[in-house]
């Protein structure tokens, strides 16, 4: 029988220190919704998404009130629409329109994103890839719902720098277009080196091709339990907080295996993963700053910083796996900056800067997060950060991303509000040095050598 | 039958548990076990009852058991056990 200090030990998880299920995200394969035009194309797959997932929302929220535990958010991954607009959509404008069903559909079935504006080019792009990115600036401006990614890179293909100069350009001019909105179109865009085919997470969610036809996939979040936790063992060894963390998040992943499974079961769909990942929002004690602070840094970006993110998300990652039946997706711990109040606190102090986040992302999921950059910031220096942060990924055979903000008429020293979950953002310095004859060269960086790992 | 874990959390006074047992036995609801104890100056309780609702009419007894601890000025949740098994055991 369930004992009193159990019970009140959960609730107080969830009430005072913001457990939550981050996301439930059904992922539904498109490629069966091919049609002889892109007419054709665009109403089979709004009838497949809304047929899919018409239920996604309102389960959801009834698993969240059985349980009593907050499910946030509700949304849909899909198959690469590169992919699946390949024979139908012969320019960017035929892209646009199948982002605007895709939004549509989102509105439909109540979902607050739905990700898989897509492209995978680690090592060329075909005709609708190319198509497709080009359309990003545009389709990201006239939809709300609609996350677009791009995979640049891979382990095994290397990367490719073409791909990583034309999305330094379309990250201006999503950022030009979406100006009036803080720039918020570049919020809703990611590049990958090495992206996973389950990644429930937003903006780079995408179905994979390797995927099932339809998949319930599931983002577990919980830096506060993991804070509090910690408060609890302070000044001791590195072993006792190394257990503190590993059983914590046991706790927390028990309760995304609970919910994936009765999403599931009530949805008909089969379980696909679980992500273990400290995902931050910027409510106060929702922090993952907050958690190296507690570890025993004065700031996040204090030296030692890399070592102790290092070691939060590998016990993250060996508490996790053991609470679920299958792991997948991006797990460890997330560092976006605007998402995350005490990493705003430490970069408008002073004590955290670009090059240490691109450090700390050698060690931990994902990459470079919501930062924001000074508007003028060339399209070349842009791809400069993306080709350095996907180098990483390819070495370290991990995923490695970047999310960044150009905020146009907004310079260093300035902040940047884009609301909600993704919170406010201070800009930060960008190194003023060119890279322009290293990105203009063209081609692609070969894959690394598998060997020889000095 | 489901097993449901009901928590009331908030200031110690008269007839708490009188009210959410009055509440129970209206629908039938059997009791098998309460623990209570005293966190931070906080009445703690706990029930753990058997539940014949599924569905909508559990989470109405869900929304209906909130209300009542708004009225003694208490908070009242109710849970499927489930998460705390799943938290708490292997």
């Amino acid at each position: 029988m369930l004992n009193i200090n159990e019970v009140i030990e959960t609730n107080q998880m969830i009430h005072e220190m913001n457990l939550d299920v981050r996301t439930i995200t059904m992922g539904i394969s498109l490629l069966d919704c091919v049609g002889k035009d892109l007419e054709e194309t665009r109403e089979k797959i709004y009838t497949k998404i809304t047929t899919c997932a018409k239920d996604l929302v309102s389960t959801g929220e009834e698993i969240s009130r059985e349980y009593g535990v907050p499910i946030v958010n509700k949304r849909i991954s899909i198959t690469p629409i590169a992919l699946v607009g390949n024979s139908v959509a012969s320019c960017p404008k035929d892209f646009v329109k199948i982002a605007q069903t895709l939004d549509e559909a989102a509105k439909t079935v109540g979902v607050n994103f739905i990700g898989g504006y897509s492209a995978l080019v680690s090592k060329g792009m075909t005709r609708a890839d190319e198509n497709l990115i080009r359309s990003i600036p545009e389709a990201l401006s006239v939809t709300e719902r609609v996350c677009s990614s791009v995979n640049v890179g891979s382990t095994k293909t290397g990367i490719n720098m073409d791909a990583v100069k034309l999305i330094g350009e379309m990250i201006k001019e999503t950022a030009f277009l979406t100006k009036d909105n803080d720039c918020l179109g570049c919020a809703k865009f990611v590049v990958f080196t090495n992206a996973p085919d389950d990644n429930p997470f937003m903006a780079g969610a995408f179905h994979g091709v390797t995927e099932a036809d339809t998949i319930i996939n599931v983002g577990v979040s919980g830096p506060g339990v993991v804070k509090r936790a910690l408060e609890t063992v302070r000044g001791q060894s590195f072993e006792i907080l190394c257990e503190t963390i590993k059983k914590t998040a046991f706790k927390v992943t028990r309760v995304g295996q609970l919910v994936a499974q009765e999403a599931s079961r009530r949805l008909g769909v089969p379980f696909g993963i679980i992500d273990l990942s400290l995902a931050p929002t910027p409510a106060i004690g929702d922090s993952v700053g907050e958690i190296l602070e507690e570890i025993g840094l004065e700031y996040a970006g204090a030296p030692g910083t890399t070592a102790a993110l290092a070691l939060l998300n590998d016990q993250v990652k060996k508490g996790g796996v053991m609470a679920s039946s299958y792991v997948g997706g991006l797990s460890g711990a997330f560092i976006p900056v605007s998402e995350d109040q005490r990493m705003i606190d430490a970069v408008e102090a002073g004590a955290l800067t670009i090059e240490k986040l691109e450090a700390m992302t050698c060690v931990c999921s994902v990459g470079l997060d919501m930062i924001a950059i000074p508007g003028d910031t060339k399209a070349t220096t842009i791809s400069g950060i993306i080709a350095d942060e996907m180098a990483l990924g390819m070495v370290n055979q991990k995923t490695t991303a970047v999310r960044i903000i150009p905020v146009i008429g907004k310079g260093v020293g300035e902040r940047v509000h884009f609301g909600g979950l993704l919170g406010y953002a201070p800009i930060m310095p960008v190194n003023q040095y060119s890279c322009d004859a290293f990105i203009n060269r063209g081609g692609r960086i070969p894959a690394p050598i598998h060997s020889f790992k000095n | 039958m489901k097993k449901i874990v009901i928590t009331v959390v908030g200031k110690d006074q008269v007839g708490i548990i009188g009210k959410v047992c009055t509440f129970l036995a209206d629908r039938s609801i059997n009791i098998l076990d309460i623990t209570q104890t005293i966190v931070a100056g906080y009445f703690n309780m706990m029930m753990i009852v058997e539940a014949e609702q599924t569905g909508d009419e559990f989470i109405k007894m869900v929304d209906d058991l909130k209300a009542l601890g708004e009225t003694i000025g208490v908070v009242i949740q109710a849970q499927n056990e489930d998460i705390f098994n799943m938290m708490h055991r292997i």
